[in-house]
């Protein structure tokens, strides 16, 4: 192929490099105002009174909004609508908004902050899951939108027959598993620029990944007819899943411009960013798994509770989700999962890289290598055996189309010596004259394995529609312009739907235009989550192209006096299999085309294949076709200070046919660097009743010095549900980061850390625990009685993995 | 975006203007060299002078003389300490410590003096107006109270500069110079236990300059605990200074903790014990452990009290045992 | 407080700003000058995204006055630039996809540029170090260092010419 396939760069990093790509912070217009938002200071109260007077007074000052001027409820899923784009009875977290200003300047509009007096009536804060259990601490929501008291979300479902695989189990193993919270902490702050015509169009650009959804929450708080309302995302500073909500702060900028008349920009504080957060869900787990003596899974009880934060976000999901993907890996024959989303006054929790799956995946895998270490299995040996066959369905219904991962498993084994050097010591390591010293740094390799999908097979609010949609048109001077949806947040997404292009009409990438993510010009495409947008879109692009393609074929057949059959689109030319001789430009079939056709313009649309099971919930977890990672790490452990040093990971994964393998190791290094961070250091953490210390010198993120460095292996399944052959790699890679680089320190010193971040005074508490002669580990002794609901029981599909009775 | 807050913005000529310049404001002013760690401070309103003297432009604050020992300007940025090859030889911590702060941006900005005279910290305190307000002042800023340590009559941020303990543990004198007239003291003596009163000089005192003596042998080293390898400021800092006898003993040591209080903590038992004997592992032993006594860090800093505590040990066995080599 | 007339030199352009002294060069930068190459990540020093040159030093300009650098060459991303032609560095970030979202990309590049018009041939830990400074959440840092190592080593081929 001329142009899938190859190292090419992104057609949009020429603006990046040259500063001339416009984020939304770039953006002016005339007589723009500027905005500010006044914020909680109380995690829970309610509102008694909100004095704006003083505010309205400052010189400057243009207008001062609250709670009353957008009472209107939203939130991303439509059985989460409560969420408010000021607060108006209640805050529900230090950070929630509550008043806000446009003035003329950004230094005029803080200090008007400081002019709104706000009253509050404290209640009893929740800050953590048992307290949020506890039934004697005020609720955060009214029950229109929580189950039950501060629980958001319950969830039991159970496939298969539990029991009997239990009994049929040689052994089993229950632990609990603690995976903390963290957040995206993209590098650009989230802003926004709205404004509002005299006739009533209103236009936001915001730093979105979801326009769509955006539309739809403006339509609806702001009481505008969609037709009215246009959105464009601007080039986004990195999004992760953080800016994937519809936001307050747009919300608010759409509506002061409607009061104002003017253009209003609003842009977040780094903190403010902490207080919008919609980051990655603190989830305790209890995991109970049977296997045979030879590994064979028999049985899995999952259980996870998820501390939600202030409001639901994508959290239903992320409920689902904390359960959905345990099955898509390995061959389990019963399995239960009771889930639970718990509402707390931090800020809300939503879809962060792997979205719900990072957590349970932190938990399966190292519970596997416990179980492997106990039989005395080689642990990567042991997962091939079990790994799902293609084209198969798992226990909850979910459809296993290609899986790559015995061959991911094989590259990284190969490439890391993992197995051989799983037991070797660490005499040799040291180069200092103090023997003592260099003796305490232990080495180990750890090995695990996820899977993720590509892209959701619902889309979040229900409808029949296309969740991508692409219109093509070819121009008489030989341009492609590509119009869609889609939002490039750096993984190269824009660029995907100009090689597409390229490739099917055998022309120069520079020959094609792509113009996205504006809802006025661009057809829908629902966003960049659930790493959907290179299935979706790219599938969509091919159907647009195709009968474009036909006509132009058509056309040059006339001309060339050749059926259409024996043409083709090759290096910019139309080119004849029979005849040499015969061959068009492509701009002149272009021409010729235009001339037979009229004006030439392809339409395409995909709709993920239906695949929801016959259960409630069963739409979470369904994709096209499912990624598949494998991940060596090896770290080195100080065993005086307890600090861990990943020294290396090699990562193999399985996304399918790589379009452009540049842009795909790409992902995968960031989904390392990621995976890294959470696994060692990023967190979320409160203290007081607000987050402990939100800005980018405490949230510890790698730096250049801190990131191992990373061998990727790309293992190319040709999956029949993606274009060319592609799956996602966006966030599969993330997954067994984290739990290889807990299964390296178990090899490297003998010890458990069963949750996140794996700090250095953890690793000095397991040792101690060690030497003392107790279990040598650290994580949740305990898993609260929580109140799940009796499981709905279902049926697993006929081709889900069985279960050979061999007991009694 | 977070702004700093309105000031007047003044140059002066020569040191003594800018002393009579501070004497003109009085309570409105402050110096400023690098503003590294002056300007995100007032950025999240922990200071809001309304007059700022800076420094940058004042050539006689800057350089380094080699003559008797040697002269730091305290205007020389990190970045120059750290790449000073005189330094590097034979005043190694403080090369080491020069090197380690921050990051590549902040050096090149950042000043030695800057650095000694760095505001004490702490994760109450540090961070932006709205939120300090939802958390309740503390002490050291509009409030009452010690958040880390509430019923304490006194403010507990920490000391956080790389570069203090190492020029304390070299025998490095400062020189203040004010509307007074000028005086040198030990670069000790420019430090006090206490989060808010943290300097041992008046606010009018312009710190000038750091001597260190000539460094006739002395072995020196300087350790940094902190979680990432760049940006992160000390949670745990060891300045270690040794001269060693021909045969092998110990003639002067001098090992100074950072990060650990309010000031840097002087070791002076584990000096005591070490002076006379030879760098043995016993003699390491004793010392780390008389070190590891008096530090009480807080939990007012990245990770925990407890592990920082810890470690005050297991680096000073460390940084002696790089000494030792 | 009182505006200032001052003259920055940048991308070797005299501009004659008429500003607060409080203002930042960041802001200077952006919104006096309309050059919004220069990125903001938290404006305290903590991410490296408002990284510029001042006689070919990385400094940040979040934290740094125009009031200060008068007389001093101020380089940003969009001076890099020799009129058409791109640097090399800006040629390999976008080429080895150093360059995911770009927001930390004018910093980058500008933090490797200082470096290897001072260091001939630096190992990838040195650029390593150099942009130790320089956060990104999207890469891994992985190609950003493979980009830098490319230009050095194009470099170094031309100088041994």
């Amino acid at each position: 192929m001329s142009t899938i396939g190859n190292r090419l760069a992104k057609i949009d990093s020429w603006d990046k490099v040259i500063g001339a790509a416009k984020y939304a912070d770039d953006m002016r217009l005339p007589r723009m105002l500027h905005a500010r938002i006044l914020r909680s200071t109380m995690p829970h109260a309610r509102i008694v009174s909100i004095d704006t007077h003083d505010a309205e007074q400052l010189p400057g000052v243009v207008a001062v909004i609250t709670g009353r001027d957008v009472p209107i409820e939203y939130g991303i899923l439509p059985s989460s609508q409560d969420e408010e784009a000021l607060c108006v009875d209640k805050v529900r977290f230090v950070g929630d908004p509550v008043a806000a200003v446009a003035a003329l300047d950004v230094e005029t509009a803080e200090r008007a902050l400081e002019l709104i007096h706000v009253e509050y009536e404290p209640l009893t804060p929740v800050m953590s899951i048992p307290e949020a259990l506890d039934e004697t601490r005020d609720a955060l929501h009214s029950a229109a939108h929580a189950d039950h008291h501060n629980i958001h979300k319950m969830v039991a479902l159970e496939f298969g027959d539990l029991d009997a695989g239990f009994a049929e189990a040689d052994y089993i193993l229950e632990e609990n598993y603690f995976y903390q919270g963290n957040t995206h902490l993209a590098l650009e702050e989230h802003a926004a620029l709205a404004s509002f015509s005299p006739d009533g169009h209103l236009t936001l650009w915001s730093s979105t990944q979801t326009p769509h959804y955006v539309h739809r929450a403006l339509a609806k708080t702001l009481e505008l007819p969609a037709s009215r309302i246009r959105v464009v995302a601007a080039a986004i500073g990195g999004g992760f899943g953080g800016k994937t909500d519809p936001f307050s702060h747009e919300i608010v900028a759409c509506k002061l411009a409607m009061l104002t008349g003017r253009p209003v920009k609003i842009n977040l504080t780094r903190e403010e960013v902490f207080y919008c957060h919609r980051g990655r869900h603190p989830v305790l787990m209890w995991v109970k798994m049977g296997v045979r003596n030879d590994g064979e899974p028999t049985a899995l009880h999952f259980r996870t509770i998820l501390d939600g934060g202030a409001y639901g976000s994508y959290g239903v999901a992320s409920t689902y989700y904390t359960g959905a993907l345990q099955t898509v890996t390995y061959k389990i024959p019963a399995y239960k999962f009771e889930g639970m989303r718990l509402f707390t006054n931090k800020p809300p929790c939503g879809p962060k890289r792997g979205h719900g799956t990072p957590q349970p995946r932190f938990a399966l895998e190292i519970h596997l290598d416990k179980i492997a270490r106990h039989l005395n299995l080689d642990p990567a040996a042991y997962r091939k055996r079990f790994i799902v066959d293609d084209n198969t369905k798992t226990v909850n219904h979910l459809t296993i189309t290609t899986c790559g991962l015995s061959e991911c498993i094989d590259q990284v084994v190969a490439a890391s010596g993992f197995g051989n050097k799983a037991r070797e010591t660490n005499h040799e390591r040291s180069q200092s004259k103090i023997e003592n010293r260099k003796s305490k740094i232990k080495t180990g390799l750890g090995l695990a394995c996820g899977s993720y999908l590509s892209g959701a097979g619902l889309p979040i609010y229900w409808n029949q529609m296309p969740h991508s949609g692409v219109i093509v048109k070819v121009d008489r001077g030989g341009g492609v312009a590509v119009f869609c949806g889609s939002t490039d947040i750096g993984q190269g997404s824009t660029s995907l739907l100009a090689y597409i292009a390229a490739e099917e009409f055998g022309i120069d990438v520079r020959d094609v235009r792509v113009i996205t993510a504006d809802t006025d010009l661009t057809p829908v495409d629902l966003g960049s989550y659930s790493s959907r947008v290179t299935v979706m879109t790219g599938n969509a692009c091919i159907q647009a192209v195709r009968p474009l393609k036909q006509k132009i074929l058509d056309a040059a057949a006339e001309k060339l006096l050749v059926p259409a059959e024996s043409l083709s689109f090759k290096d910019g030319e139309i080119i004849c299999e029979d005849d040499d001789a015969r061959r068009l430009k492509w701009v002149d079939a272009v021409v010729l085309a235009e001339a037979k056709f009229g004006t030439l313009s392809g339409t395409g649309s995909y709709k993920p294949p239906k695949r929801a099971g016959p259960y409630k919930g069963s739409g979470v977890g369904i994709t096209p076709s499912y990624s598949y990672a494998a991940c060596v790490a090896q770290v080195s452990v100080d065993t005086e200070t307890g600090e861990v040093k990943v020294e290396k990971i090699w990562l193999a994964h399985d996304g399918g046919r790589a379009l452009n393998p540049i842009l795909v190791e790409g992902q995968v290094e960031g989904s390392v660097y990621m995976g890294v961070g959470e696994a060692l250091m990023e967190e979320m953490t409160y203290r007081g009743g607000l987050h402990k210390a939100p800005s980018l010198l405490d949230y510890k993120s790698l730096t250049m010095r801190d990131m191992p460095s990373v061998e990727t292996f790309l293992v190319e399944t040709n999956d029949p549900e993606g274009p060319f052959g592609a799956k996602e790699a966006g966030q599969g890679p993330l997954l067994p980061v984290p739990p290889a680089i807990a299964n390296a320190i178990y090899d490297a010193i003998g010890v458990r850390i069963d949750e996140t971040p794996i700090t250095p005074d953890k690793i000095l508490k397991a040792l101690e625990e060690k030497d003392k002669g107790r279990a040598p580990r650290v994580g949740p002794k305990n898993f609260p009685n929580a109140p799940y609901p009796e499981p709905i029981h279902v049926e697993p599909p006929e081709d889900a993995p069985r279960l050979e009775k061999k007991k009694g | 975006m977070l702004r700093l807050p309105p000031f007047t913005y003044h140059v002066p000529r020569s040191i003594d203007d800018a002393v009579n310049l501070y004497a003109q404001y009085g309570a409105d002013a402050m110096f400023v060299a690098g503003g590294t760690d002056l300007y995100p401070n007032m950025k999240r309103r922990q200071f809001e002078p309304k007059v700022l003297i800076g420094l940058n432009a004042l050539t006689e604050l800057r350089g380094i003389t080699n003559d008797n020992g040697i002269t730091l300007r305290a205007g020389t940025s990190l970045a120059q300490i750290s790449a000073h090859p005189i330094l590097q030889s034979q005043y190694a911590a403080l090369a080491i410590a020069a090197q380690l702060v921050s990051t590549p941006q902040l050096r090149a900005m950042g000043t030695l003096g800057g650095n000694l005279c760095l505001d004490t910290r702490c994760n109450y305190y540090d961070q932006e107006f709205w939120w300090r307000k939802a958390l309740g002042f503390c002490m050291k800023k509009d409030g009452e109270i010690c958040m880390v340590a509430p019923g304490s009559p006194r403010c507990w941020a920490v000391s956080s500069t790389d570069c203090a303990p190492v020029v304390i543990a070299l025998d490095g004198r400062v020189r203040l110079v004010s509307p007074r007239g000028e005086r040198v003291i030990a670069a000790t003596d420019l430090y006090r236990d206490d989060g808010i009163e943290y300097l041992g000089k008046a606010r009018d005192e312009l710190l000038t300059e750091i001597i260190l003596p000539p460094a006739d042998g002395v072995k020196s080293v300087y350790l940094k605990l902190r979680r990432r390898d760049s940006f992160d400021f000390p949670i745990l800092g060891v300045a270690a200074a040794l001269r060693f006898a021909p045969n092998g003993e110990i003639e002067t040591a001098r090992l100074v903790l950072g990060g650990v209080g309010s000031r840097p903590l002087e070791c002076i038992e584990s000096a005591r014990l070490m002076i006379g004997q030879k760098l043995s592992r016993d003699v390491i032993d004793a010392a780390a452990e008389a070190a590891w006594k008096p530090a009480r860090p807080l939990d007012n800093t990245d990770s925990t009290h407890g592990y920082r505590k810890k470690m005050a040990r297991v680096y000073v066995t460390r940084a002696l045992e790089t000494l030792a080599e | 407080m009182m505006k200032q007339v001052l003259h920055l030199r940048v991308n070797g352009q005299t501009h004659e700003l008429y500003i607060e002294p409080h203002k930042t060069l960041l802001e200077a930068l952006r919104e006096d000058l309309d050059l919004t190459g220069t990125k903001h990540g938290c404006e305290l020093g903590e991410c490296g995204a408002c990284t510029v040159l001042v006689d070919g030093t990385p400094i940040l300009a979040c934290l740094a006055l125009p009031i200060e650098l008068q007389g001093r060459e101020i380089t940003t991303v969009e001076g890099m630039a020799h009129g058409a032609e791109l640097h090399p560095l800006q040629r390999s970030f976008a080429e080895l996809n150093a360059a995911q979202c770009g927001y930390c990309t004018a910093g980058m590049m500008l933090s490797a540029k200082a470096l290897l018009d001072h260091e001939k041939n630096p190992t990838r830990e040195q650029i390593r170090d150099a942009l130790a400074g320089n956060l990104c959440r999207c890469t891994g840092y992985e190609k950003i260092l493979d980009a830098v190592e490319r230009v050095a080593s194009e470099q170094s081929t031309v100088e041994s010419k």
